[in-house]
């Protein structure tokens, strides 16, 4: 059943961008798109590290604290770490004056532009979104971040690009804002694993999945109890429902 | 096994007949002393253990009483929600993600809430979808059907300014274009829809009185619960031979043998339910409501949720706007006359050869009218939704009348007993 939902989804968001003038994502395989699929643990801390090096210049991640870090597999003290390298702004204090600390890990990640006007000015006018819920809030949003993120190239010969636009097939009438964020080797993974584009997109992909859905594996892993409780409660009411009418005549 | 078997003799002890000796439910003073005041006891008795049904009624029947515990799950989750949401255009997109995410079991309550609507409209489309089939609009029973589409009615209603709240892009403009349509109003139109808002755009205090309809809409539709119970307990059930009650063999208690099926009918129901609340939340859902609203970016396509869409089909394919408005409201107001336009004597459709092939077309062509609705209304998806329009009027205006005029219907059985014993007969073979 789930699968037949799958095909129809991503049949119905194939035939939705068609409509829009980009051309469908690829289709990758997500390990937490399986009915009871969860996320990689060293792909999130990746993925994060990505976000954190690499997208954190431009786009905001809102709805995120600190401390749910902790859901990537990183300790109390790492968190502590990861919150004291950003600076958030307080206050007012005694004097009436907002300040700059470092961070803790009550704190949400700050956006990085102070008002959507600032983001604009500095970005050709356009608004780097947040990415909290960018995964949920697209159509096939896994695998459409991710073929975006790898799916620069060269425009066509008769396409002349606006100024400072550019080509992303991927992308609704296929001239983007953002220039090509990943380069070969832009970050370095702590865990060894080298940093193609194809790998540090996979990674952040899965970091932003897990960003716009934290609740997902606790909520299959409910669900299935939720199943199986109800199947053996259906089983139970069909028996007694049948014992019940056995005498109806 | 055996506890089970237990279980069932104990339960089927009692005489199957509606005539039972009036035994004292309670020999507890403290109750006899409160049903003396207030008969209460007396009642649940009444309409429970003493309600005659059709003993053939098949699993249809389990509609009413599964949108009934449908709206009772809304109705706690919906507060549940409101104690956590905040209707302010500024926090009220990050409040329903607070509730996502910071909420204990939040995410849990908000996807109930959500899919929730959605197994609403399910529901009550397949009993009234029933109810077409069965003739069960018929008299005696015209007041509970219109009582019926009354509920439907403030159903919409509720859904509609339901799907504001989370302030996403589509709450935004969905209430934008839907509000914009009285407009189309002749002279009192723009004051209508001034009226609506609170202003001249969607806004602060379009949100605000959306919240408060939001939450009070659901007790009316309670309130008309109730006065559709009182209706239906007043001739019971019609049942899927179309027969009224002759004898005292064609019906069995509502307890406890409408009791147990319809709660092992809400096992499945529930099942299924959690299949898409845990496994597939977003389903009904447009990805680009998770994106808060933005007065100054209008999305690609504006598409109601999935239950609107044949009424948003009908509105699009007449191309004046008010013909539209009034199209789409006569798409629901034709209903309240379905019990005078509907000529036939004959309920069930298993007994009217001309009516029964038509009933599937007119649910096919709901079902294409639903798909033209989800489409952008140009080229063939025009074409489609303008015939589709057409011949769902014509369902209800001529094709009824007529068949109702020219049909032979065929003999149904003699007695609900009768029909029983012929499904019973045909199953064991």
């Amino acid at each position: 059943m789930i699968r037949l939902f799958a095909f129809l989804l991503l049949f119905l968001s194939a035939q939705a961008s068609a409509e829009f003038g980009a051309i469908p994502p690829k289709e990758k395989h997500w390990s937490f798109q399986t009915p009871l699929g969860t996320f990689d643990r060293a792909a999130l801390q990746r993925g994060f590290q990505v976000y954190k090096e690499v997208c954190a210049a431009c786009h905001g991640l809102s709805h995120i604290r600190f401390r749910e870090l902790s859901a990537l597999g990183f300790n109390n003290k790492e968190i502590k770490a990861i919150a004291n390298d950003y600076q958030i702004k307080d206050g007012p204090n005694d004097e009436g004056e907002m300040f700059d600390r470092p961070g803790i890990p009550g704190d949400a990640f700050p956006d990085p532009y102070p008002n959507e006007q600032a983001a604009r000015v500095v970005n050709g006018g356009a608004y780097p979104v947040d990415l909290s819920l960018i995964i949920k809030g697209r159509e096939n949003g896994a695998n459409y971040v991710y073929s975006l993120l790898t799916g620069y190239k060269d425009p066509p010969k008769d396409l002349v690009l606006f100024e400072g636009k550019s080509y992303n097939p991927y992308f609704e009438g296929g001239q983007i804002s953002m220039i090509a964020p990943l380069n070969e080797g832009q970050v370095t993974y702590s865990d060894g694993t080298t940093a193609t584009v194809d790998q540090m997109a996979q990674d952040v992909v899965t970091f932003l999945a897990w960003a716009s859905e934290p609740e997902l594996e606790t909520r299959r892993q409910i669900g299935l109890k939720v199943i199986l409780y109800l199947i053996v409660f259906s089983l139970l009411m069909y028996f007694v429902y049948r014992s019940v009418w056995r005498n109806v005549k | 096994m055996k506890i089970q078997l237990e279980l069932g003799r104990l339960m089927t002890k009692r005489k199957i007949s509606t005539k039972q000796q009036k035994r004292p439910l309670y020999d507890n003073p403290v109750s006899k002393w409160i049903d003396k005041r207030l008969p209460i006891f007396t009642f649940i008795r009444h309409s429970l253990d003493e309600y005659p049904t059709p003993k053939n009624l098949n699993w249809l029947w389990n509609g009413g009483s599964l949108a009934g515990i449908t709206l009772l799950i809304m109705i706690i989750s919906g507060i549940t929600l409101a104690m956590h949401y905040n209707p302010d255009p500024a926090d009220a997109f990050n409040s329903v993600e607070r509730i996502m995410r910071d909420v204990n079991y939040g995410w849990l309550v908000r996807y109930i809430h959500v899919n929730g609507a959605s197994f609403f409209f399910i529901l009550v489309y397949l009993h009234m979808f029933r109810s077409m089939y069965y003739g069960s609009y018929k008299s005696p029973r015209e007041l509970l059907w219109i009582v019926g589409v009354l509920i439907l009615l403030l159903m919409m209603a509720t859904a509609f300014m339901g799907y504001v709240l989370p302030w996403g892009q589509m709450s935004f403009w969905g209430a934008k274009v839907i509000t914009n349509l009285f407009s189309a109003i002749p002279f009192v139109g723009d004051s209508i829809v001034h009226w609506l808002l609170g202003g001249n755009n969607v806004a602060a205090p379009t949100l605000h009185r959306f919240f408060a309809l939001h939450y009070l809409l659901p007790f009316l539709i309670v309130a008309f619960v109730a006065i559709h119970l009182i209706c239906l307990h007043q001739f019971g059930s019609n049942n899927p031979s179309g027969v009224e009650v002759k004898k005292a063999q064609d019906q069995i208690p509502f307890h406890p043998y409408y009791t147990v099926k319809d709660l092992y009918g809400l096992a499945i129901y529930l099942l299924v339910f959690s299949l898409f609340v845990f496994f597939a939340p977003n389903f009904f859902g447009e990805a680009v409501n998770y994106n808060p609203a933005n007065p100054l970016v209008t999305p690609p396509h504006i598409v109601p949720e999935w239950y609107f869409l044949p009424f948003y089909a009908i509105l699009r394919s007449i191309p004046d706007k008010l013909g539209g408005v009034l199209g789409m409201f006569g798409a629901v107001s034709v209903l309240f006359f379905l019990p005078w336009l509907d000529r036939s004597k004959i309920k069930s459709a298993a007994y009217r050869p001309m009516f029964r092939p038509l009933f599937w077309v007119f649910i096919l062509n709901c079902i294409i009218l639903g798909w033209v609705g989800a489409k952008p209304p140009e080229g063939w998806y025009l074409i489609v939704g303008r015939v589709s329009t057409l011949y769902y009027f014509a369902h209800f205006l001529v094709v009824l009348p007529v068949v109702g005029w020219m049909e032979r219907p065929l003999t149904p059985p003699a007695s609900i007993s009768d029909h029983y014993k012929q499904k019973h007969k045909r199953q064991k073979k």
